[in-house]
C-alpha cells in the first residue's frame, strides 16, 4: 500500500487534502468519488471514458502530467469552463510522481 | 392511449432485458425513450466500445449487446415510443398509471418500471446569461426540419460530427452559414472535415476558429451575436436569424425527479431486499437509475434487478395466481408472435 497526498478543492471552494493509493489502478475522478467530494451523479457520469466532462478539473501545481489523449483533447474542446490547465480527472492515473498534486474541480455543467 | 402490462421508461440494456423476463411471464411491455433509437448509453455514448463483464461474453461491443438484446426480445413484441421523454405520471382510480410524454403520447399500465439510467439525454447548452430569452426565438438545439432554415442566416457552434454535418447540409439551404468552434481542430469523420474545408474555400461556409459566442442580442428575437476570437481577442459582431449550438447531449434525471419518488444521490431509492420497488407501490426502478445500500451501476446488476422486478410485477397484476419459476431450458420460450424456441427432444431408440 503506497499513498500519495493530493490537494483537491471542491466545487464549493473547500480544500481537501486526501491520500490517494498508487497501487489500485485508480484515476483522479475515482479518488474524488471515493472521498465523496462531489455528489454522486455529478462526476464521472460516463464512467471514465473521456466521453463527458463531468470530472473536468484545473491542475494548479506544476506537475508533469501525461499528454492528453485524442479523446480527452476532443472532449475538452467541447466542454464548458475550459482553461489552459483543464484536464479530465478520469484520464489522470494516480502514480507516485503525482505526490503533492493540487487540483480544483471545474463547475458542474448545468 | 397505449395500454400494456409493464410500461418501461428507458430502452437501455436493463429496460430491454426486462421485456424478456416479463415475456416469460406472459406480460406485455411498452418502452418509452427520449433518444430516437433503443440502447440508451450503449447506443448513444459508446456503441463501439467493448464491455468485458457481461456473463458469458468475454468481450462484446456495447452496440452489439443492444442488437443481441433486441433480437432476444423480438418474440415478445415490445412497443416503443422513441424520441419522446416521459414527462408526467398520474395514478388512476383503478390503481394503474398514465404516463404522458413531452409530445403528449399517453400510456396506461398497472406497472411502471423506470430503467432510466443516467436520465434522459438533453442537449448541452452554452453558458450564456440570456440564453433562455431566445430559446425557440432564434435558438434551437436540434434540427428537425432543415427547410425552416431556407434563405436564413444561420450560426452553428460546435466541433463534432453534428456541427460539421449540419453546416455542410445547411450550406445549400441557408443564405449564410457560419460555423464557430473553440478550437481549430474538429472531431468528426474525415470526409466531413474535408467537405467543410472545401465549402470554406468556396466561401459557402464562414468558418470562425478558435472562437466562442460571447453574447446574444435582439429585442423580440435573436438578431445579433458577438463572437470572440480566442487567440486574438478580436470581437466580431454578426447578424443572424438562427443560432444552433451543437455541443452534444448530457443526461439529466429530468421530470422523473418530480414524480414524488424518494431520491438520493441523483438516483431513485428502491427496496433491494425484495423487488426494487420505489416508495410508490407499482412503480419500480431498475438499473443505473436506482440506489440502495451496496448498489453497483453495472449492466449485469440491472439484468438481475429487471428479473426480480418482473416477478413482483406479476404478483401485483395477478394476486390470485400461483407462479413457479421455470427454466427456459425446460419450458422453452414462447413468443407473443407464435414463435416457439425449445430444447431439442432426446430420442429414445434402441441401438442394435
Amino acid at each position: 500500500m503506497s499513498d500519495i497526498k493530493i490537494k483537491i478543492t471542491d466545487r464549493q471552494g473547500v480544500l481537501h487534502e486526501v491520500d490517494a493509493p498508487t497501487d489500485m489502478n485508480m484515476n483522479l475522478m475515482e479518488v474524488v468519488r471515493s472521498y465523496e467530494l462531489a455528489p454522486e451523479g455529478t462526476i464521472g457520469i460516463c464512467g471514465g471514458m473521456a466521453m463527458c466532462a463531468s470530472c473536468q478539473c484545473y491542475v494548479n501545481s506544476g506537475h508533469d502530467l501525461p499528454e492528453k489523449s485524442d479523446d480527452e483533447e476532443a472532449m475538452l474542446s467541447e466542454a464548458f469552463n475550459v482553461e489552459d490547465n483543464s484536464r479530465l480527472g478520469c484520464q489522470i492515473h494516480i502514480t507516485p510522481e503525482l505526490e503533492g498534486l493540487e487540483v480544483e474541480l471545474a463547475p458542474e455543467e448545468i | 392511449m397505449i395500454t400494456t402490462d409493464i410500461l418501461i421508461i428507458g430502452a437501455g440494456p436493463t429496460g430491454l432485458f426486462a421485456v424478456f423476463e416479463a415475456g416469460l411471464l406472459q406480460l406485455k411491455c411498452h418502452i418509452i425513450d427520449a433518444l430516437p433509437q433503443p440502447g440508451g448509453q450503449c447506443a448513444e455514448i459508446y456503441p463501439k466500445k467493448p464491455i468485458y463483464d457481461i456473463p458469458g461474453f468475454p468481450e462484446v461491443l456495447a452496440g452489439e449487446l443492444v442488437d443481441n438484446l433486441m433480437e432476444q426480445i423480438k418474440p415478445f413484441q415490445p412497443g416503443f415510443t422513441l424520441g419522446e421523454r416521459a414527462e408526467t405520471i398520474e395514478k388512476q382510480e383503478d390503481g394503474s398509471f398514465v404516463v404522458t410524454t413531452n409530445k403528449g403520447t399517453q400510456h396506461k399500465a398497472p406497472i411502471v418500471a423506470i430503467a432510466g439510467g443516467l436520465g434522459s439525454f438533453e442537449p448541452r447548452k452554452p453558458q450564456l446569461p440570456n440564453l433562455s430569452d431566445y430559446e425557440d426565438k432564434g435558438i434551437v438545439y436540434m434540427i428537425k426540419e432543415p427547410e425552416v432554415f431556407r434563405d436564413r442566416r444561420v450560426l452553428i457552434a460546435g466541433g463534432g460530427d453534428s456541427a460539421l454535418d449540419w453546416s455542410i447540409f445547411l450550406a445549400d439551404v441557408a443564405s449564410e452559414v457560419t460555423l464557430v468552434h473553440r478550437r481549430n481542430e474538429f472531431r468528426g469523420a474525415l470526409d466531413s472535415v474535408e467537405k467543410v474545408q472545401q465549402l470554406k474555400n468556396q466561401k459557402k461556409i464562414n468558418l470562425i476558429t478558435p472562437a466562442e459566442v460571447r453574447s446574444l442580442e435582439g429585442a423580440e428575437k435573436l438578431e445579433r451575436v458577438v463572437i470572440e476570437k480566442t487567440d486574438s481577442g478580436e470581437k466580431i459582431d454578426l447578424e443572424v436569424d438562427d443560432f444552433i449550438p451543437l455541443f452534444g447531449l448530457s443526461p439529466k434525471l429530468g421530470p422523473i425527479a418530480d414524480w414524488g419518488l424518494e431520491i438520493e444521490k441523483n438516483a431513485i431509492k428502491v427496496d433491494n431486499t425484495l423487488d426494487y420497488q420505489t416508495n410508490i407501490p407499482g412503480i419500480y426502478a431498475i438499473g443505473d437509475v436506482n440506489t440502495y445500500p451496496g448498489k453497483l451501476k453495472l449492466i449485469l446488476c440491472g439484468f438481475h434487478e429487471a428479473t426480480l422486478m418482473c416477478q413482483s410485477a406479476y404478483q401485483r397484476i395477478h394476486p390470485d395466481k400461483k407462479y413457479v419459476m421455470k427454466y427456459t431450458t425446460v419450458g422453452g420460450v414462447t413468443g407473443f408472435d407464435g414463435s416457439k424456441k425449445e430444447a431439442p427432444k432426446a430420442v429414445v431408440k434402441a441401438i442394435e
